[in-house]
């Protein structure tokens, strides 16, 4: 089942010597010049901006604001990195290492609570389960904004207002977690594997650490990485709890860069790039995944 | 997989034989049935606990304060009823202004961006080579957080020196000032909406697309339908489960657009969108409100009509969708 999404739409090869049939049904799929058109300017527009980000990072600030707009790279990016490293508005160091710390102990948090509760909604028997995860279905679906006060007000009271719990806490587990563990639990743990389990005596939790956790891994890697990405994107919430610019997230420090009297296009941009370095590095070791994963939750849905 | 690595007794008569038994077999058995009961109980449990503390109670906190006059200016807080509600539907244009701004980008941004995401969808479902790649390039956008789009595309639209005017220059057209102009505006921030999203909803369509079956295809081509005529009459209808759920997914996300206009303008004050709130979205007054001029209250009470709208237009786009294809 994993593998059955990555798999290109290519049919059989053309079995020469049949028919035409077989000759035209594979004349369907192939690609049209307008359709490799289309595709090749989807990939330019895509790519583009990260292209950019790099000419500007790399150029002088005037460079920036000059006529006709620079259209490759520079020498300065060292520098710039250098500078908006040192910025003491932005504190982008801090927030580098607070996102990754919200970001890991989320991820781990999501991948494992997200586990233990699919495993128990895909194959153990307990009353009010589906109630339960209808409410988890619903939960999704609630924006933050809807009870952004009352939580503010909750995070005051708990002095967590200007730290890291404020944006982590909340979020340990997701209904999103929890939902696609259980539907990749539900194929992937065979239920003899467990009933054999429970025969040689082992507990709910032991048959979790070993029977079902070896099976999820898969599932648990992908969910790790999209939460990982998305909690590591996370703007609205930490805007709002995070005041203070001493002890921002990353995101939270392009926004101080972006408010400062003067805005230094050069180092703006190379404050982006130092965002989306780890993220991007992310995606170049794993972006088969990430887009099997995409695709694997939208066929589900 | 097959290797358990409990040590597991052979059998039965085993068991009674085991080196240290820490628990009599009627108490292992009591045991057993607690595990067997409870423990899917503990499983779950974490979740809802968390989700009760900060899903749960700030929500039904909401209904509570919107329907006070709550601030932290006010020494007390006294219940005003419906006050806020009627403020709010009969006495307050920069929230309905905050409402067709946000419903303006959303069109904008969502339409082409679902119909674009299909067309590359299709095209990605072709025989081409170097799939893998396409897939790639068109994903990457995804791994921006919403900050760094905001500010890339602040420059790309900026009004002196923006790579946008510049290419405008280039066919003849005159510079736009793309954050004093209202519809401006709007198009400059759906570009950037769309921009993350498109390739996320193509692999999204591509992965329906490659679950219709192929047969369908050669029997309507062997009829003679057309390219465009298969798109429309197999594809699109195979596809409704999926649009629904990417038109709802856009709803949620595109009611609630908050980065890209907060960071189109720099500077502090950006909350307001604009020097006359040309692009404040709902999200923007709701915040706004809470933080700049501290009325809780009425805070709360523009939360849930957001939450409302958000609702009632993914409830829409659900019968729209369902409407639209089912007549095919």
């Amino acid at each position: 089942m994993t593998s059955t999404t990555l798999r290109p739409p290519a049919v059989q090869p053309p079995t020469a010597g049949r028919n035409g049939i077989r000759h035209r049904a594979e004349k369907l799929w192939t690609a049209s010049p307008l359709t490799w058109f289309g595709l090749v300017l989807g990939v330019i527009l895509s790519l583009f901006p990260f292209y950019w980000m790099i000419v500007i990072a790399s150029r002088t600030s005037d460079a920036a604001n000059s006529w006709p707009p620079p259209f490759l790279p520079g020498g300065k990016l060292g520098e710039n990195i250098q500078r908006v490293l040192d910025n003491g508005d932005a504190n982008i160091v801090k927030g580098l290492m607070n996102s990754f710390l919200v970001s890991g102990t989320i991820t781990v948090a999501t991948v494992f609570f997200g586990s233990l509760a699919g495993f128990a909604f895909a194959k153990l028997r307990f009353r009010g389960k589906n109630a339960l995860l209808l409410i988890i279905l619903a939960s999704m679906m609630i924006p933050i904004q809807l009870g952004v006060l009352p939580l503010y007000i909750l995070m005051a009271k708990l002095e967590w207002l200007n730290t890291m719990p404020s944006v982590t806490v909340p979020f340990l587990i997701g209904g999103f977690g929890i939902f696609m563990m259980r539907q990749y639990a539900e194929q992937a743990v065979p239920n003899e594997l467990i009933e054999a389990a429970r025969v040689d005596g082992c507990s709910t939790w032991r048959v979790y650490w070993h029977v079902v956790v070896p099976a999820l891994r898969p599932a648990a890697a992908v969910l790790g990485l999209l939460t990982f990405m998305e909690q590591w994107n996370q703007f609205f919430w930490p805007f709002v709890v995070l005041a203070d610019p001493a002890n921002p997230t990353v995101q939270i420090s392009l926004r101080s860069l972006n408010t400062a009297y003067f805005a230094d296009n050069s180092q703006i941009f190379a404050g982006t790039l130092i965002a989306t370095l780890p993220l991007f590095i992310v995606f170049v070791l794993f972006g088969r995944q990430i887009i099997g994963g995409i695709m694997e939750g939208a066929v589900k849905s | 997989m097959s290797s358990l690595k409990t040590p597991a007794p052979p059998g039965a008569s085993a068991r009674r034989s085991r080196p240290a038994p820490r628990h009599s077999p009627a108490r292992r058995r009591q045991l057993n049935r607690l595990d067997l009961r409870f423990t899917p109980y503990v499983f779950v449990l974490p979740f809802f606990v968390l989700f009760a503390i900060f899903g749960v109670y700030p929500i039904v906190y909401t209904f509570w304060i919107a329907m006070t006059d709550r601030s932290p200016m006010n020494a007390t807080i006294s219940f005003v009823g419906l006050d806020n509600f009627v403020e709010l539907f009969t006495n307050d244009p920069q929230f309905w202004n905050a409402v067709v701004n946000t419903f303006g980008m959303f069109a904008l941004s969502t339409i082409p961006q679902l119909i674009i995401a299909l067309l590359l969808a299709n095209a990605l479902n072709r025989r081409i080579r170097g799939q893998m790649f396409f897939r790639l390039a068109i994903a990457m956008p995804i791994i921006t957080s919403t900050a760094v789009v905001a500010l890339i595309f602040s420059m790309i639209y900026a009004r002196e020196f923006g790579l946008m005017n510049w290419l405008l220059d280039l066919v003849g057209v005159g510079p736009v000032d793309w954050r004093a102009n209202r519809f401006a505006s709007w198009f400059a921030i759906a570009t950037m909406v769309d921009w993350r999203w498109v390739g996320y909803n193509a692999l999204i369509y591509l992965a329906a697309m490659q679950s219709i079956n192929k047969d369908v295809y050669e029997a309507a081509a062997l009829d003679g339908a057309s390219q465009r005529r298969q798109f429309w009459s197999i594809t699109i209808p195979q596809l409704r489960p999926t649009i629904i759920f990417t038109l709802i997914i856009s709803t949620i996300g595109g009611l609630q657009l908050f980065t890209e206009p907060l960071m189109f303008t720099s500077g502090s004050g950006a909350l307001s969108g604009g020097t006359e709130g040309q692009f404040q979205t709902i999200t923007m007054y709701l915040l706004d409100v809470m933080n700049q001029r501290f009325r809780w209250g009425y805070a709360g009470a523009v939360a849930l009509v957001l939450f409302l709208l958000i609702a009632s237009v993914s409830f829409l786009n659900y019968l729209l969708a369902r409407r639209i294809s089912s007549d095919k």
